[in-house]
């Protein structure tokens, strides 16, 4: 509650300055509580996990970090948590293990839970997060006969920054004159962040992306090697299989997902409710142990310690140089250009990344409404409410003295400059928000944003939509 | 007859699956390793039923496919029955998932589900016995090892130094066979 503890410093009066200002009152639906110092201490004190012997489960990529530091560095110890780490070789496995109990909880694509609360995935067990472990950290890399082809009909498209699909708009137009298949495209699984942000690159750059190429999905540990048997002309994936790509000779880096949604979300720490509902203090304690870790995985001084605990057979098994470049910022565009320097590419604690905005959940659920995935209309308030709980993570912050915002969605795209979140238990320095097309995605105003797409695949009416989202 | 496809790793147990599949009257079409391009094995094969090794990523693609035409084949429908949580829990335990095609009704593939399953989970239980077989020995050889040079150098009598381990494992929170590794570490370190 906003103002019946104390000891608390000069920060939060302004706090409750500032919430008066802005019309933001105490126990106004959507803002979220203050925690007190001392409530927060008593809270801390009477934590007593349910389950002290955890197994959670992560894919072999460099953004499965947070829990590998965790464990490694002895945070999850630190708050008495016996961590197991079980690597898994797909999605599916993650979800299906998770949703039986196999696994207590994994590193999962954000968009899992969602597509689980929506009913558009095979399991019915329902899901939710109340931790983001990553912003950014995708790349789309085409192989290098596409990027010749490029390089000779779109030279100038392909030389800005950041490259637009545009620069492929002539090739796709080549082939079918030609009379050649589509462009054959791979992402990572039909719910990632993956398949959207290519779609979102696509089509911002007027390629219809189920019309005009073929997008498929193909793992992570697959890519490099169809894309050098040539049965795939570019990919989206994360890390650091781009890096891989180029290194090998084999692509060429276009865009890194920072340049497609500064600071959009990746991966999240997913629990069945079921789980979070037994174990309430357990989920508190994990959610502690990975903010420490990010924590420290964020300071660029430690991504090189970060690149060697990851290299491990156990967790990628691939050499600590090829991890630590992306991890350090940067990505090569061939295998002898300089390196690009985006010291957001890889972004672990800062920007209150770990938070579970669902503006983010909504954002999701509106690409799997624009493009078809979602036959009928939903609530989008609700289903991020239900999936995205970010009281567990305000609880954990504010045991670790560590701020946390009070509102839950943002308006994305709005912030073209870093800013301030003043909604929050201590301002929080956050980054740019923007989308590379200049929109704006606003959760309360979705059917706004569909509408405004020239190229989708809704299946939705736009109307009925409005109705269920008023 | 329904055809099988085989996404499988180990390609002995995929060649018994196989065997037992064609017994119970199934056509298997072709039995492939994980990393095949899986949209042109689907385009060439029209499987009605897929089974697939956990241990390979493809099961994304697998998943994806099913978005794009029905004739593909989709997540077997038995993921949705909440009566049948038990076998998807066995299922998912022992490594083996599989799709099927759109059409195809669930009591048809049953039998295919049945036998995947026994036959991973036949090939996990000798497969942890083993494991288990190897690393005992190899820990028991360690811990032995370790117990001879406490009483080599500490003129301890077997039993003694035996219990002495004991005692700082539980102590230092260790496992024995790590205790053993660093006193033979040391050992080393000091002759």
């Amino acid at each position: 509650m906003i103002g019946d503890d104390d000891g608390k410093s000069a920060i939060d009066g302004g706090r409750r300055a500032f919430l008066a200002r802005t019309g933001l009152v105490l126990g106004m639906s959507g803002l979220g509580t203050l925690i007190g110092r001392a409530e927060a201490a008593a809270l801390r004190d009477s934590l007593e996990p349910e389950q002290t012997a955890l197994r959670l489960g992560f894919i072999p990529l460099t953004d499965c970090a947070p829990l590998v530091v965790a464990r490694e560095r002895g945070h999850f110890k630190r708050y008495g948590l016996d961590v197991s780490l079980v690597r898994e070789a797909s999605w599916a496995n993650i979800r299906d293990k998770v949703a039986v109990g196999a696994l207590d909880g994994a590193q999962m694509l954000a968009a899992i839970p969602l597509a689980v609360e929506l009913g558009i995935s095979p399991v019915r067990e329902p899901m939710q997060t109340s931790f983001s472990l990553d912003l950014n950290g995708n790349g789309v890399t085409v192989s290098n006969v596409l990027y010749a082809a490029m390089q000779e009909l779109a030279p100038a498209a392909l030389a800005a920054r950041p490259v637009t699909a545009a620069a492929l708009v002539p090739v796709v137009a080549a082939r079918r004159a030609a009379g050649l298949p589509a462009l054959r495209l791979a992402m990572v699984s039909r719910h990632s962040r993956h398949n959207y942000e290519l779609r979102y690159w696509l089509a911002a750059g007027g390629i219809h992306p189920d019309r005009d190429v073929e997008l498929i999905v193909v793992p992570p540990v697959h890519m490099v090697a169809q894309l050098e048997q040539d049965a795939i002309d570019g990919f989206c994936v994360g890390e650091p299989w781009n890096s891989i790509a180029v290194r090998d000779d084999i692509g060429r880096t276009l865009i890194s997902s920072y340049e497609i949604w500064n600071n959009g979300p990746e991966k999240v720490l997913g629990v069945t409710r079921r789980f979070a509902e037994d174990h309430p203090d357990t989920l508190r304690l994990i959610l502690m142990a990975l903010l420490e870790a990010s924590q420290w995985l964020d300071d660029p001084a430690n991504r090189d310690e970060a690149a060697r605990l990851l290299a491990a057979p156990a967790y990628l098994g691939l050499p600590a140089e090829i991890i630590a470049l992306a991890l350090g910022g940067q990505y090569r565009v061939t295998p002898t250009s300089a390196p690009r320097e985006i010291p957001d590419f890889n972004v672990f604690h800062r920007y209150a990344a770990n938070y579970p905005w669902r503006s983010h959940a909504a954002w999701f659920v509106a690409q799997m409404l624009r493009w078809g995935q979602l036959e009928e209309s939903v609530d989008v308030r609700a289903v991020t409410a239900a999936v995205y709980r970010t009281q567990p993570y305000r609880e954990a912050a504010a045991m670790l003295g560590l701020p946390y915002p009070l509102i839950d969605y943002k308006v994305e795209g709005r912030h073209t400059r870093a800013w301030t979140l003043n909604a929050a238990s201590q301002p929080i320095a956050m980054g740019t928000d923007c989308f590379l097309d200049g929109r704006e995605f606003d959760a309360d105003a979705i059917v706004d944003y569909l509408g405004g797409f020239a190229l989708h695949g809704m299946k939705v009416s736009l109307a009925e939509l409005g109705a269920q989202n008023a | 007859m329904l055809s099988v496809l085989l996404i499988d790793e180990d390609p002995d147990r995929a060649a018994l699956l196989e065997s037992s599949l064609v017994e119970l009257g199934y056509r298997v079409m072709a039995s492939v390793r994980p990393g095949a391009d899986l949209y042109a094995v689907c385009e060439r094969y029209r499987p009605d039923i897929v089974v697939v090794d956990m241990d390979s990523p493809d099961r994304d693609t697998l998943e994806h496919m099913r978005s794009i035409s029905d004739r593909n084949p989709r997540p077997i429908v038995m993921f949705t029955n909440d009566d049948d949580s038990s076998t998807i829990q066995r299922a998912v335990l022992s490594g083996v998932s599989a799709y099927v095609v759109a059409e195809l009704n669930p009591q048809r593939v049953r039998p295919v589900f049945d036998a995947a399953i026994a036959h991973f989970e036949h090939y996990q239980a000798i497969r942890s016995e083993l494991e288990q077989a190897k690393t005992s020995l190899a820990e028991r050889k360690l811990i032995e090892q370790a117990k001879g040079i406490l009483m080599k150098k500490k003129q301890m009598d077997e039993s003694r130094a035996y219990r002495v381990m004991q005692k700082m494992a539980m102590d230092r929170n260790m496992r024995l066979v790590d205790l053993a590794r660093s006193i033979i570490a040391a050992a080393e370190l000091l002759t």
